[in-house]
């Protein structure tokens, strides 16, 4: 690995970590919230550094387009809580720590290719969306099937008000 | 001579990179990226300075009045006067504002705008930036604008920014989704995400005179006319322009902006415009193809900026015609019928690529969008509540 890959991937680990760490730190919400944006980015960069192009390009519509908008929208319609005490979340640390250990586990039962992944199959939508179309089809739906749900339940939820 | 008019841009590019002969590969390619930003910057900036003037002129007609005549021949130096005084006009903050976020939302609402344009074929061999899934690209930086409009909304701490934010943001998200699927069905047919392989799925001349364009196909016509009013969402035209619906909300997310930080606003406002047209263009408009064969002589970048400035043109046209619609009509819009039109857009291009184009499957697609249109027009008439309104929230 050469000065010119390593570089560019020094600089967005530094982003996408200080976006991290900063999302988790800050006591202004929306701060947190913009921070969590940035990080959501860096990954977008690694994931084009890798040349998975599409996955990257995802990453910023679902996260940054959508995801970012939801956490937004839910800090800004909702108050804290009148007697919401200040102090750590043991709750949230505990399941974060879960979280780590279970990527942990999964990254330690990994082999990593030793060559450059890069030179024998880059990531194509079509290859993505023919394996989606193929041998993934029935998870596709039920995630089709999950979505739909989400979205009848929030109508429903919305229209209450209306009587 | 013909080929050489055609190509002149990319052969002053070549020209001006064959004196880096000396420089190591990668050098080159990274000054030839920067000519690529530096050249989409300036032909983009000037449009930018000649549509705001055209728009005023334009409206002006429009109003039977005559619009800026004072700078220059025909006031053609307008955008001068202009950019100078926002230029020297003073930068205000307003002191409960959130300082960072309040200066960097102007960046993050311009930045996407510039990247949408770099994917754009602007002639042969003229696409700034020519990536495999450019069409993903372009929609995944649009949608990062929503972010920046909540930035600017929040961090001026006004109510009339947030209101304004909150809406701009619900109209945007609401109209990303017809917008994204009517490209669908012509990625199905083109088989590509790339703008590039798009324009070239739409050459060749039925018997030299009718063009393969998408727009000419009934699935293509449909689906161009629910591109065109969406992005007329997204770019914040009338008649949907009520996140900066002065009457009410001064301007929006943009009423605590001043000076530059104003005018950048306003460019990104334009850039996507340009982009969204663009991309419009090259998707339903035959990108830079000449409508028919024998016009095949003039230049492709003539032919894209030609069709180019058409959209513009109904864009301000539109803006002097139209008034500004409710903002639940604007919702009801997108959820009730153009949702649905634009799924029926990808059935109906389904049908024509199974028939093989011919006249039958021309004729069947035609069937089905006009069915649908017809049915949803019933239903949703049907429905039309033409009674006394009872406000709910404004009592």
């Amino acid at each position: 690995m050469n000065l010119f890959h390593l570089l560019p991937f020094v600089v967005i680990a530094v982003i996408t970590l200080a976006g991290a760490v900063a999302a988790a730190t800050l006591s202004n919400l929306v701060h947190a919230a913009l921070s969590l944006v940035l990080s959501f980015l860096g990954v977008a960069a690694f994931y084009f550094l890798l040349g998975a192009e599409f996955i990257g390009l995802v990453q910023v519509i679902v996260y940054v387009g959508a995801v970012a908008v939801l956490i937004v929208f839910t800090i800004l319609l909702t108050r804290p809580l009148p007697g919401a005490r200040k102090g750590r979340n043991w709750a949230g640390v505990f399941v974060a720590m879960a979280v780590l250990a279970g990527l942990l586990w999964a990254l330690h039962g990994t082999t990593l290719p030793a060559s450059h992944p890069l030179a024998s199959n880059a990531l194509t939508v079509l290859a993505v969306g023919q394996k989606l179309m193929t041998a993934y089809v029935w998870p596709l739906q039920a995630v089709g099937i999950v979505l739909t749900a989400a979205l009848i339940g929030a109508v429903v939820l919305a229209m209450e008000e209306k009587r | 001579m013909i080929n050489g008019l055609d190509q002149i841009f990319v052969i002053a590019k070549g020209l001006l990179l064959s004196l880096l002969w000396w420089a190591p590969a990668w050098v080159v390619q990274v000054v030839s990226a920067f000519v690529n930003i530096a050249a989409v910057l300036a032909v983009f900036l000037t449009l930018f300075a000649l549509i705001s003037v055209f728009e005023r002129k334009i409206l002006a007609r429009i109003q039977n009045r005559y619009g800026p005549n004072r700078v220059g021949p025909f006031g053609l130096l307008q955008p001068v006067a202009d950019g100078i005084k926002m230029l020297v006009k003073e930068d205000i903050v307003p002191r409960g504002a959130d300082k960072v976020v309040h200066f960097l939302a102007p960046i993050a609402m311009v930045a996407p705008a510039i990247l949408a344009l770099g994917v754009i074929p602007y002639g042969r061999n003229m696409t700034a930036f020519s990536i495999d899934a450019g069409i993903l690209f372009f929609f995944a930086v649009g949608s990062a604008t929503e972010l920046s409009v909540f930035m600017a909304g929040w961090s001026s701490n006004n109510k009339y920014s947030m209101l304004g934010a909150m809406r701009a943001i619900a109209q945007m998200v609401s109209y990303e989704m017809p917008l994204i699927v009517t490209v669908l069905p012509v990625v199905m047919i083109a088989g590509s995400l790339s703008p590039d392989r798009i324009v070239d799925a739409q050459a060749g001349y039925i018997l030299g005179l009718i063009p393969k364009w998408f727009v000419l196909t009934p699935w293509g016509a449909a689906a161009f006319l629910l591109f065109f009013t969406a992005s007329l969402v997204e770019s914040n035209r009338t008649p949907f322009d009520l996140p900066e619906g002065e009457s009410e909300l001064v301007a929006g997310h943009m009423t605590e902006y001043s000076g530059f930080k104003y005018a950048t606003f306003f460019m990104a406002e334009y850039f996507g415009m340009f982009a969204v047209s663009g991309m419009a263009v090259t998707l339903f408009l035959g990108g830079w193809h000449a409508p028919t064969a024998f016009l095949q002589f003039i230049p492709s970048w003539i032919w894209f900026f030609s069709k180019l400035s058409v959209l513009l043109f109904t864009f301000i046209w539109i803006r002097g015609t139209l008034p500004r619609i409710r903002i639940d009509q604007t919702m009801k819009l997108a959820w009730t019928f153009m949702l649905p039109m634009a799924f029926t857009c990808v059935i109906a291009a389904a049908v024509w690529h199974y028939a093989a184009g011919g006249i039958l499957g021309w004729l069947e697609s035609l069937a089905i969008v006009s069915l649908v249109y017809a049915g949803l027009s019933q239903i949703l008439g049907a429905r039309r509540n033409l009674s006394v309104r009872i406000y709910r929230f404004a009592e």
